[in-house]
């Protein structure tokens, strides 16, 4: 592989894991959940609308997940699947989804963490589904936007930076 | 690892820029941040350390625009430079679209350069990442300082060239930031290879957007 792999969603696995996420709100009584790729990046947001900068929110998640991973590599553990923050009201609960996407639930006391991470494993599991087909489409399906984009991209970074 | 999502319209692409430490990788961002309108570049966040080191790394937004419909945001990261992070160092690496590699100019500082590019190669590769591969740019900084090396030394100390042994590439490719070099090129009958590269001095701004300028056209070049 020359460089990191690209990936895309449609707007149908979009929605799938917006429901999926949905339904894991309804039934933990979280406040809202994110899921963030590996790299840093926001894929979605799911419940209450942060009060935060949801950009630097996830890059800062993607950070702290890969610290941890090494941490556990450390004391010879092969990953932490999850991850615990709690705070005094408000907490956070990290769970890894297909290897390449971190779930985040933020709670408060509304619920308990033992519900979160009860209803937090179905979740994965669902949303591990819905990832992992969306990666074995790469290749098949469009991973990139029509051709062309550069002249478009060229005039915007002149514009931007000129 | 650029990511695209159709149903929000949106493309994200990952920078990093990397160098040895006290090299002006931050001090890039900041200018970045400090001149893009604050409606094009989100919050900026630095893990620094009491005495403003780069502890984790430096995060910073951009948006480039809308095109073809879809709105194009470039995220901006620098790794700490000091050797002994390399831990923390090699994570943000993870899912990179383009790097920037940020040399110090200082002639006491070669060696320093030439360890850091080391270390790159070799933290790529470990993620089966191929530098040579990758939308890649170097940036000589501080060029303003009476000790800077003469760009030709840091260029063969740092950007000698690789061996280009793709038919398809093996084709004269002007520097269209310097006329009269080629990228690519054939020399003693074997094609090579280099990365563009930029004079700066980031604390002044100088430099500082052309070097995002075009290592963001090659990244977005190569999603086309």
């Amino acid at each position: 592989m020359a460089g990191a792999a690209s990936w895309s969603f449609s707007e149908s696995d979009f929605k799938q894991i917006q429901q999926h996420l949905q339904a894991f709100l309804r039934d933990s009584n979280a406040r809202c959940a994110l899921l963030v790729d590996r790299a840093g990046q926001l894929v979605a947001t799911v419940g209450e609308r942060p009060q935060f900068d949801p950009t630097a929110f996830a890059s800062l998640t993607a950070a702290d997940f890969s610290a941890n991973d090494q941490l556990a590599k450390m004391i010879g553990e092969h990953e932490f699947a999850s991850l615990v923050h709690q705070g005094e009201k408000e907490s956070m609960f990290l769970a890894d989804v297909a290897k390449r996407v971190i779930l985040v639930v933020l709670f408060d006391q509304r619920t308990t963490l033992g519900l979160v991470k009860l209803k937090g494993k179905g979740a994965v599991e669902k949303l591990n589904k819905v990832f992992e087909e969306m990666f074995n489409r790469v290749g098949a399906g469009p991973a990139t936007p029509e051709k062309g984009l550069l002249e478009g991209a060229e005039d915007e970074i002149d514009k931007l930076f000129g | 690892m650029s990511m695209i999502n159709y149903a929000s319209r949106e493309i994200n692409c990952k920078l990093v820029y990397y160098g040895p430490g006290l090299g002006g990788k931050t001090t890039n961002l900041e200018h970045i941040y400090g001149k893009v309108s604050p409606n094009t570049r989100g919050k900026m966040i630095s893990l620094a350390t009491e005495t403003e080191r780069t502890l984790f790394f430096d995060f910073l937004p951009v948006d480039l625009g809308t095109i073809r419909g879809f709105k194009t945001r470039f995220h901006l990261y620098t790794v700490p430079g000091q050797v002994y992070y390399n831990a923390s160092r090699k994570l943000i690496l993870k899912g990179v679209d383009g790097i920037v590699f940020v040399a110090d100019s200082q002639i006491e500082r070669m060696e320093a350069n030439v360890e850091s590019m080391q270390n790159l190669y070799d933290n790529m590769s470990e993620y089966g990442y191929d530098l040579t591969k990758i939308p890649f740019a170097i940036q000589y900084n501080k060029r303003d300082l009476p000790n800077a090396a003469p760009v030709r030394d840091l260029q063969a100390s740092l950007n000698p060239g690789w061996p280009v042994e793709d038919g398809a590439q093996q084709k004269v490719t002007p520097d269209p930031t310097h006329p009269g070099e080629n990228l690519i090129e054939r020399v003693d009958n074997q094609w090579v290879g280099r990365a563009p590269y930029l004079e700066a001095v980031a604390i002044r701004g100088d430099g500082v957007f052309d070097t995002l300028k075009v290592v963001s056209k090659v990244v977005l070049k190569t999603l086309s």
